[in-house]
């Protein structure tokens, strides 16, 4: 559906300015690239020819945190990588999102011990959570069209800081 | 003045590490991962560099210490098995393998014939996996970004034949002690032929990509030469000690799981350069579907698994009709089964190299030490002795052609 249908005669189209600007975020989100362990190789499944996430926009995975609006946390975080986790989060320009990809991320997974955070939403804020031990390809493409949805509703006031 | 400023690395806790003239500032001290695009994970380098020179290389690992030992104590012998798959996880059938042997050889177990050729298959469609997400990385971090496409074009085939047996695409836990979990669909043998009718000429497609590619040799020939001394003076095995001419394969050395009845090649490249490692598992690939291939051919028919009934829990199917069944059952998924007090070591060759399992008993149902002799961790030793002289730009190629994990190396 391009932007003709949108205009139709008048040439004309009429929304909001956050309406417009969420659009243009959903649309061109460029994620980290960040891999911690087995879910990484599950990321670079979802980035790569069979599932293709370049289809969404996202094709753009930048190595510095300091262009990327979205970090996707994918792998175990251990007590070592975490502070490195939070460092390299508050590098991110805002608007910034996180996805906690799969269980180890989500809340620790198998890897109840010592080592390993149980949860990486004791570390950083996070957006949207997806299961699995590793999550499918499609399964993160599905976390990050949930995450869209979550980003159209957003309000420009709850983005700025007090 | 600002925050952004750029961040020096103290020398204080390198100081035995690097050179005089790094403490008196003459060389820099860079910092590399370990968020990093080509660290292949959660690696930390601190580089000591003379203009674009590396003089000194300091790995730093433990970034992705997961505890998998420790919590491998804590569990029953056959719930210990999930760990396995999530160290190293490019080889997770690989990993299983080299546990459930462990475990066999600890309680003293048969495994049907059936059962070892499908590890067998299964194992080495691993391996042809394995490489080729290493030469998909590689190729990427050497800017080569279609090979990448293609070879993980090749993996979801492999991939989706690992989830018509196990139902899991990467975290199988397919193989159990005394067998494997339950027998391959019917479909199986057709999805993995069509993977050997197809395969052959999608290695000709990377070869022809990269094997003569001038750019490919400029980055990757006469780069990180490891000689065979220091190789086996650091206990560096698989593709990586076999590109220095060094002749050991644990499937010829030490045959485990039927691999004496197949007929293939070890490859050996003598150069030890990053090309002579990229050119031993390209060959790997080949010779690793020759044995898929052949053990595909003389898969025989019968059980999968063990029928001892004190180690092995019976199937599903078993539990409605005998009481036996039923009690075994329980038995052994919540006490599990008593292995003698007794240790052992059990070895197989991964894709990096020697994986090997260090299993204690103490007479109870929960390992009392279980330790991992994982390939990367010795492969990655070699590394500061390899990239001295070399530029940082190859430093990326040499890291990438001694193919590690972190999962393997920290555990």
């Amino acid at each position: 559906m391009g932007v003709e249908q949108k205009l139709g005669n008048m040439g004309v189209v009429t929304t909001t300015l956050e309406t417009a600007v969420n659009w243009a975020r959903t649309n061109a989100m460029w994620p980290m690239l960040f891999g911690l362990a087995c879910c990484a190789i599950e990321m670079m499944s979802a980035q790569a020819a069979n599932y293709d996430m370049s289809r969404f926009g996202m094709e753009l995975m930048r190595p510095s945190p300091r262009q990327s609006d979205l970090m996707i946390v994918a792998g175990r975080v251990s007590r070592k990588m975490a502070p490195v986790l939070r460092r390299l989060y508050d590098q991110m320009p805002e608007p910034k999102w996180v996805i906690a990809m799969g269980d180890c991320a989500s809340c620790g997974g198998v890897f109840n011990n010592y080592a390993i955070v149980q949860g990486v939403d004791e570390v950083v804020p996070v957006d949207v959570y997806v299961a699995g031990c590793p999550p499918r390809p499609e399964a993160l493409i599905h976390g990050v069209m949930t995450l869209f949805e979550k980003v159209k509703g957003e309000k420009f006031k709850d983005l700025v800081k007090a | 003045m600002s925050e952004y400023q750029l961040q020096e690395i103290p020398v204080g806790p390198y100081k035995h590490l690097v050179s005089e003239r790094a403490i008196s500032g003459e060389t820099m001290i860079l910092n590399m991962g370990p968020q990093h695009p080509s660290t292949h994970g959660v690696l930390r380098l601190v580089l000591e560099l003379d203009g674009e020179v590396i003089v000194n290389c300091i790995p730093e690992i433990g970034y992705l210490h997961t505890g998998v030992e420790k919590n491998m104590e804590a569990k029953t012998y056959l719930k210990a098995e999930v760990m396995t798959d999530r160290l190293d996880y490019m080889n997770n059938m690989g990993n299983n393998l080299a546990y459930v042997m462990a475990v066999e050889k600890l309680v003293g177990l048969d495994v049907p014939e059936r059962a070892q050729s499908l590890r067998v298959i299964l194992t080495e469609l691993q391996r042809i996996a394995s490489h080729l997400v290493w030469l998909g990385t590689t190729a990427l971090d050497l800017a080569a970004m279609s090979v990448f496409l293609y070879c993980f074009r090749e993996r979801e085939i492999i991939l989706d034949i690992f989830e018509l047996v196990s139902g899991q695409r990467m975290m199988v836990t397919y193989f159990r002690p005394g067998g494997v979990w339950r027998d391959v669909p019917v479909e199986f043998e057709s999805a993995v032929r069509n993977f050997i009718k197809i395969f052959p000429k999608r290695i000709d497609e990377y070869e022809a990509l990269l094997t003569k590619n001038p750019l490919w040799l400029d980055r990757t020939v006469g780069i990180g030469k490891l000689d065979a001394a220091t190789a086996l003076q650091h206990g560096v095995t698989g593709p990586t000690l076999r590109a220095s001419g060094v002749n050991w394969d644990l499937r010829k050395a030490r045959p485990y799981a039927g691999y004496d009845q197949y007929d293939f090649n070890v490859p050996i490249e003598t150069k030890g350069d990053t090309y002579a490692r990229y050119l031993v598992r390209v060959q790997e690939l080949r010779e690793s579907l020759k044995i898929v291939e052949q053990a595909l051919n003389k898969l025989p028919i019968g059980p999968v698994r063990s029928e001892n009934r004190k180690f092995v829990p019976p199937p599903r199917s078993e539990l409605g009709t005998s009481m036996e069944a039923l009690i075994h059952h329980f038995k052994l998924w919540t006490e599990g089964f008593p292995a003698p007090k007794a240790s052992i070591y059990s070895a197989v060759e991964s894709p990096r190299g020697e994986l090997g399992v260090y299993l204690e008993g103490d007479g109870g149902p929960k390992p009392y030490r279980v330790h991992w002799r994982t390939p990367s961790f010795d492969n990655l030793s070699v590394l500061p002795k390899i990239v001295k002289g070399h530029l940082v730009a190859d430093l990326v190629a040499i890291l990438a052609s001694i193919d590690i994990v972190l999962g393997d190396i920290d555990r």
